[in-house]
């Protein structure tokens, strides 16, 4: 037979350039192949460590990110009321020279009054030490709108967290349990583990009241109440307990369950028992009388009783065995029946030590005790929003990891793993530095981890130092800061009033912040002539709903026209077995007025003579972005960049290499260096690898530390509230900070069931779809095709309830406001609960979209339903965990009624706000491409075709 | 053209497990951008109010009563199966359409399609788009541009789809040859046919999500009754084991 | 099915066409001179305008030509073919007829079954489609060719052009009655499309994209039922019964004309319905069976 000839042999493209996805915050490796000098194709990178290959929906849309029409294209400057969109493009110059007049007087006089916050800024290391340098006190970026209750949780904990610091051993665990987990960082490390588990039939859970995505390919889903997962953990625990299920051993070697607990009423109670050389101590089995907690051989008494003290294990096991948290007495507040859960907990215990496994790698610990191998237990467990974003998802994310904890499973093979910089304790971060003096920078870091309420950010009039009142009483253990908190707290003057808002790619006029409409009111403020928030600078690539609301805006790269590092010092790539670390380099320059933003950082700090940004003479220390990441030495020879330092063979520590950037490109973009294999697992203990990350320049010398079962920093606090030591907590707080930072993981209910009782009794939330990624992927020709439309779920028992039919709509309410959206049946969902697709709605006329998209008349935010303070009662609170201060957007709680049809237009959701008018930008993207009609049809039977393609 | 080869020396298909297949869209964008950079897949409105374009693989999403349990839900990507008897193929006047004898591969000659979309009617599966802006019809080609071309390297000479799924959940290879990989897992995991009874002898095939539902491990027992013996008994009996 | 203007234009007018031709070509009229001249050129416009009305449903015709090589196999070839095939032969009966050419009577005969195979091919285009299962029936051909001698029949003024009228009211009540039993029939749901008939009863979740695209344009045409109920009784009062009384009455001409312009409109609707009532298979994947 005659067949075709098909074309087998195409050409891809001519060159192919390797550099770091920036479609979402994952941070995968890319092929991205041009031809004649422009996007043809993209692919993932195989050879690297975070996607192996694999590409999601986002990143292999890319090609149509940067071509998007809603690319800005020239710096701009407010010319009409704020938020009106008029604007008059200007020189960089200009620009920045406007910039330079605004912030100088302040820094001279007032630096608090800027604040810089950034949004999904994957360059902290470099924007946090500018803001130092500047000498504000407020600088975020966008963690405390996001997770860092995981963070935080994790890191008072084992020191590491879930997010993308660690990994479940893919290649060993049995059973991976998660809890609140849907799309969200690593995304694809996170696919490809679980096609490994599935590959090899390993079974998967999941806790989470919604049944999509990862939830939908467990094999037992567990649609919990939402803020309940706390409660659900602590019950596995008390039946893990009860039937003696618990690693001992690990317990006695590696946490801190034999330390003593101080008995004796006063400022000491509760702390920890300590020598003279003020080390808390272990009393040895061996002996029967005290011995450091690091000696060598020494067989900690896990149940000791020391002059009236007890271990923190009895006071544990006190709490745990209470029949509070028997499954009975959770089951009906979970929304999950007993029997189920002490059917997980069996499961988990039977997987934990009957499957037991031990790898023959001998190890020495920092005691120097030596082990002949590495015992593991293949339970993991990952965690994410669903259990962070509420007001108790601090104390929920500690809950978990003490799970972990008791079934001897982080750190050990089969279990989870840490990723460099991480295991790190608490003691080896910074604490949070604020004190601001006119001229002069801040004395360290902004973020940090608070040991006790001497390490808050407060004035000497107790006020909280921060715009944000991150590291106050309101929220101690901000470790991420409260960005959601600096516009609404700006606005109320409370603490202070600021000048200027400095913001990069923060959507803050819409999806990135709780209460969008409100947010929208402070931003138009005005106070008398000027505005209350009188100056906003902002940076985007886009044209994103930000834009019309600010006065100056500096237009971004997009991702494939830029420098970036992704850092050890930030947030690198690292995998449990190497460290890692990448950059992103212009493989197509831009083709219209604008620039990197980091570059455009570095000239203002220049311009404003910041330290470090400026040699002696006054001249500028980094020609840009590029020369910073090479350049750039934050401890002698450690900078931005691990990989070929010094002569271009040194690793972690060495002098800057000019070549640097040049080799992590022929590399593919990134840079590894590998975990020894006898450091691979116990990390946190393990000489080897101690010594490995010394070598690295991770810390300076090593930092052993035991896990904390019992917080003392939350101690400290507790104690405090109790009305112990210097600085007290104002009386309103004392109360939530007595119950919030119990030293032990506990359960609260979240503030916003509350509103209950107010007649709002459905649970209401929000999920990231895996193919989009927050507001970026609408501006996306082909993403948008995927999912340009929002519904609100709802269970069959709201469904049936109310008679829906397919194709209504419902009015939802809240206590802080109405929307009416369209709806959608879920069978697999909470019975108590509703949720839908986060941020496909966008306000009309942003992102360069037709007014009459989909996405701008029937998508809509659950954003406008919630507040970013709690209810009034005598004091202005933020919404958030009363520990780190993370936003508690799942707390939401609604009323959702059917709206009758022909109540309400259909085809519109509300609240509808006024179109935005369209900046100035770059245009062009993806081809109209009409489609086929008669005329066409016609010259194409004329032959005419060639000519129109 | 149209006829359909009697036999082919290979079966070249994907086998697609619905147990692993999180929804996440990537195998639709790959393929996508891999087939706009080659054949051209047009979309329309791409910003307005009713955007519209070509795509040769789309993702579904279903929830599953089942008789016991919670409501399942089953992300399903869709696209050409590359049947045996495939009726796209016969039913094309002009022989644009046409399965390969040499590896199964069921194609569309763009060259001498007329675009009157009545194999998109014959196809049970939705597996054809005419593209609106060249007015001739696209399929999967199950990458023939890729799967033997020689300026890719040798592990990349696969589909798009297939290369970047994260979860690895779509796999390719021969299903003529039962010591193949992939028809292996279709005799593993009880590999299926979309609507066998159509008649359309379809290549790829779905595996099936496995059993879902609670664990078996027995019971856990507790160590003693301890309301009897209170903590104190707990931690004597659990201590005293260590 | 989308029920796009140009297939139902192509189908009916080139149906009627043909169905007239055979029944010039049979000699039922015997006309002559300007009279054949005009007839036969009504035959051939409503034909070949037929014809041409498809062509706009192509994406690409500019490779029209190429439709004619896979007669082995695919219907549309065999129906460029046998249109084709029709045309030219009764190219010299309808020259006999005008200028009085007394061309063999055999000629016009076979011309005249070669129009009804012609029409025959067209619904095996749709008959052959077992992903429509209303199409799927042996009597999708019957109509088509029912239509096609009662049409042409009634142009021709036929003494039995009532009778077959009739006829091709049975035919669409039958049509109708088995058509809505048949995607039942054919045993396709949800749960066969995606296999998940394994586990339970699927139903839509999120459908593959929120766009549209060309499978729900072309494949899914939502009728309400009410809506269809109603056009099935305007196609058949139009199509068939008016028509048939009409010719009854003595109208002579004018009556013709009109029985034919009523039937004609009939036919539309019918034929609006035919897509528009019709199913495709792949509507499963998107949960939208009526």
């Amino acid at each position: 037979m005659n067949q075709p000839r098909v074309e087998t042999q195409r050409e891809v493209s001519d060159e192919v350039r390797q550099t770091t996805c920036y479609m979402c915050a994952c941070r995968c490796g890319i092929n991205v192949h041009l031809k004649s000098g422009t996007v043809a194709y993209i692919e993932g990178n195989r050879d690297h460590p975070i996607n192996k290959g694999v590409l999601c929906a986002k990143g292999a849309s890319g090609i149509m990110q940067v071509t998007a029409p809603s690319r800005l294209k020239a710096p701009l400057r407010r010319v009409g009321p704020r938020g009106s969109g008029a604007f008059e493009e200007i020189s960089w110059e200009e620009a920045l020279s406007t910039a330079v007049a605004w912030m100088k007087p302040l820094r001279n006089t007032a630096p608090e009054k800027l604040a810089f916050f950034t949004g999904r800024d994957q360059s902290q290391s470099l924007t946090g030490w500018w803001a130092q340098n500047f000498g504000t006190p407020n600088y975020a970026a966008h963690g405390g709108f996001c997770s860092v209750n995981m963070a935080a949780g994790g890191i008072y904990t084992i020191g590491g967290a879930f997010w993308e610091f660690g990994q479940p051993d893919w290649e060993r665990t049995k059973l991976f349990v998660m809890f609140g987990v849907a799309e969200d960082h690593d995304s694809n490390p996170i696919k490809i583990g679980i096609g490994k588990l599935k590959a090899r039939g390993a079974r998967v859970i999941s806790v989470n009241p919604v049944r999509t995505g990862y939830s939908a390919v467990a094999d037992d889903w567990i649609g919990i109440t939402p803020g309940t997962d706390g409660l659900l953990i602590l019950s596995l625990i008390h039946c893990l307990l009860e039937a003696g299920k618990i690693d001992l051993e690990y317990l006695s070697q590696w946490t801190n369950a034999p330390l003593l607990v101080t008995e004796a009423e006063g400022a000491e109670k509760g702390l920890f028992v300590r020598n003279a050389e003020s080390q808390p101590f272990v009393i040895d089995r061996r002996t029967g009388h005290p011995a450091p907690w690091d000696g060598k051989g020494v067989e900690p008494d896990l149940g000791a009783e020391w002059q009236g003290n007890r271990t923190v294990f009895r006071h544990m096991v006190e709490e745990y065995l209470k029949p509070d948290y028997a499954p009975e007495a959770v089951a009906a507040r979970c929304g999950v029946t007993a029997p189920r859960i002490r059917a997980l907990a069996a499961e988990l215990a039977e997987v934990a030590f009957e499957q037991a496994l031990s790898l023959d790698q001998p190890w020495t610990d920092f005691r120097g005790n030596e082990h002949a191998n590495m015992p593991g237990r293949p339970v993991s467990f990952h965690a994410m929003r669903g259990i962070s974003a509420h007001s108790n998802g601090f104390q929920t994310a500690r809950a978990l990891h003490l799970l972990q904890i008791l079934l001897g499973a982080v750190e050990t093979p089969g279990g989870y793993r840490l990723k460099p910089p991480y295991p790190k304790p608490i003691e080896a971060h910074p604490t949070p530095h604020f004190v601001s003096t006119p001229g002069k920078p801040l004395t360290g870091p902004h973020l940090g981890y608070v040991r006790s309420p001497d390490d808050l950010c407060l004035l000497p009039d107790g006020q909280p130092a921060r715009i944000d009142k991150g590291f106050s009483w309101e929220n101690p253990f901000s470790a991420h800061g409260l960005m959601h908190m600096v516009i609404p707290n700006a606005h109320a003057g409370d603490p202070y009033r600021i000048d200027t808002l400095f913001l990069y790619m923060a959507n803050m006029s819409w999806n990135s912040s709780m209460n969008s409409a409100r947010v929208i009111e402070m931003l138009t403020a005005k106070d008398g002539e000027d505005y209350v928030i009188p100056r906003i600078i902002y940076s985007d690539a886009y044209a994103s709903e930000m834009v019309a609301y600010a006065d100056l805006i500096l237009p971004d790269t997009t991702y494939l026209e830029r420098h970036d590092c992704i850092s050890l010092l930030d947030r690198p790539i690292s995998e449990p077995d190497a460290a890692g670390d990448a950059i992103r380099w212009p493989v197509i320059e831009p083709d219209r007025d604008v620039r990197c933003f980091q570059s455009v950082l570095l000239e203002l700090g220049a311009r404003l003579g910041l330290p470090g940004m400026v040699n002696e003479d006054g001249s500028p220390k980094f020609k840009d972005y590029a020369d910073y990441m090479v350049n750039h030495q934050r401890r002698p020879g450690v900078g931005p960049l691990m990989g070929f330092r010094g002569d271009g063979t040194a690793e972690g520590r060495g002098a800057p290499n000019p070549d640097q950037l040049q080799r992590y490109i022929a590399n593919g973009a990134f840079y590894q260096a590998h975990v020894p294999e006898e450091a691979s697992f116990y990390k946190p203990w393990n000489a080897a690898y101690q010594d490995w990350a010394v070598r690295l320049g991770l810390y300076e010398s090593p930092q052993p530390y035991l896990f904390n079962i019992w917080s003392e920093p939350m101690r400290r606090f507790q104690l405090a509230a109790e009305g112990h030591g210097p600085r007290q907590p104002p009386d309103h707080l004392r109360d939530r900070l007595r119950q919030a930072m119990h030293p032990l993981p506990i359960w609260y209910a979240p503030f916003g069931d509350e509103d209950a009782a107010f007649g709002y009794p459905v649970h209401a939330l929000t999920q990231r779809p895996m193919d989009m990624y927050h507001s970026w992927g609408s501006q996306n020709a082909w993403l948008r095709q995927i999912k340009g439309r929002n519904y609100l779920y709802l269970p069959t028992k709201i469904w049936e309830a109310q008679g829906f039919q397919a194709g209504d709509w419902a009015r939802v309410s809240s206590r802080a406001g109405t929307i009416v959206v369209p709806v959608a049946h879920m069978a697999a969902l909470n019975e108590n609960t509703v949720w839908t697709w986060n941020a496909i709605g966008k306000r009309k006329g942003a992102w360069a979209l037709s007014p009459e998209a989909p996405e701008a008349t029937t998508g809509f935010l659950l954003n406008h339903l919630i507040s970013e303070l709690l209810p009034d009662k005598g004091a202005r609170l933020s919404n958030s965990d009363p520990v780190t201060g993370q936003a508690a957007w799942f707390d939401q709680r609604v009323r959702v009624e059917r709206v009758a049809a022909g109540d309400h237009l259909r085809g519109t959701a509300e609240p509808g706000f006024p179109e935005l008018p369209d900046p100035p930008r770059a245009g062009g993207g993806r081809a109209q491409n009409s489609s086929k009609n008669f005329a066409k049809s016609f010259r194409k039977l004329l032959g005419l075709a060639e000519v129109e393609r | 053209m149209t006829a359909l080869p009697n036999a082919t020396a290979k079966k070249l298909g994907l086998v697609i497990d619905l147990d692993t297949c999180v929804g996440c869209q990537a195998c639709v964008t790959a393929c996508k951008g891999w087939n706009d950079a080659g054949i051209g897949l047009s979309d329309q409105d791409p910003y307005g109010a009713d955007p519209s374009g070509t795509f040769l693989n789309r993702v579904h999403s279903y929830q599953v009563a089942v008789p016991d349990g919670p409501a399942q839900v089953v992300t399903f990507p869709r696209s050409c199966l590359h049947c045996d008897n495939a009726p796209c193929v016969t039913v094309c006047p002009t022989g644009a359409s046409y399965k390969r004898a040499e590896d199964g591969i069921v194609l569309v000659n763009e060259d001498a399609c007329i675009g009157c979309g009545l194999c998109a009617w014959a196809c049970p599966y939705g597996a054809r788009e005419m593209d609106a802006d060249q007015g001739v019809m696209k399929k999967c080609t199950l990458c023939v541009d890729r799967i033997y071309n020689d300026n890719l390297l040798e592990e990349d000479r696969e589909p798009a789809c297939v290369r970047t799924c994260p979860t690895n959940a779509r796999h390719f290879g021969d299903l003529a040859d039962p010591e193949s990989k992939v028809s292996q897992l279709v005799a593993e995991r009880g590999g299926y046919d979309l609507m066998p009874d159509m008649g359309t002898k379809p290549t790829n095939k779905y595996l099936p999500p496995r059993q879902k539902g609670p664990g078996t491990a027995d019971p856990l027992t507790p160590l003693l009754d301890i309301k009897a013996t209170g903590i104190a008994g707990w931690l004597d009996r659990m201590l005293g084991k260590f | 099915m989308h029920p796009a203007p140009s297939v139902i234009l192509f189908s009916t007018l080139s149906g009627l066409g043909f169905g007239f031709l055979a029944f010039l070509g049979w000699g039922v009229l015997q006309p002559s001179g300007w009279a054949a001249f005009f007839l036969w050129a009504l035959g051939y416009v409503l034909a070949v305008g037929g014809l041409l009305a498809s062509t706009f449903h192509l994406g690409n015709p500019k490779n029209a030509l190429k439709a004619f090589t896979q007669w082995r196999t695919s219907w549309l070839s065999r129906e460029a073919w046998a249109s084709v095939a029709t045309l030219v032969l009764l190219a010299p009966v309808a020259l006999s007829d005008i200028f009085g050419l007394g061309l063999l009577p055999v000629v016009g005969q076979v011309g005249g079954m070669l129009a009804l195979l012609t029409v025959f091919t067209t619904a095996m285009i749709y008959t052959q489609i077992k992903a429509v299962p209303r199409w799927h029936h042996w009597l999708t051909p019957v109509m088509f060719l029912s239509f096609a001698v009662a049409g042409g029949a009634t142009l021709a003024g036929h003494v039995w052009a009532p009778i077959l009228l009739l006829v091709v009211g049975a035919v669409l009540w039958a049509l109708w009655r088995v058509g809505d039993g048949a995607f039942a029939k054919a045993g396709q749901t949800m749960g066969t499309a995606t296999g998940l008939d394994r586990l339970g009863v699927p139903s839509v979740l999120d459908p593959a994209h929120t766009a549209g695209n060309y499978l729900k344009r072309e494949m899914i045409f939502v009728v309400g039922r009410k809506h269809a109920a109603k056009l099935r009784k305007i196609a058949l009062a139009l199509a068939s019964v008016a028509p048939a009384l009409v010719l009854l009455l003595p109208l002579g001409v004018w009556g013709i004309a009109l029985a034919a312009a009523l039937h004609l409109a009939g036919a539309l609707a019918a034929r609006w319905l035919f897509f528009a009532e019709a199913e495709h298979v792949v509507g499963l994947y998107y949960g939208a069976r009526r």
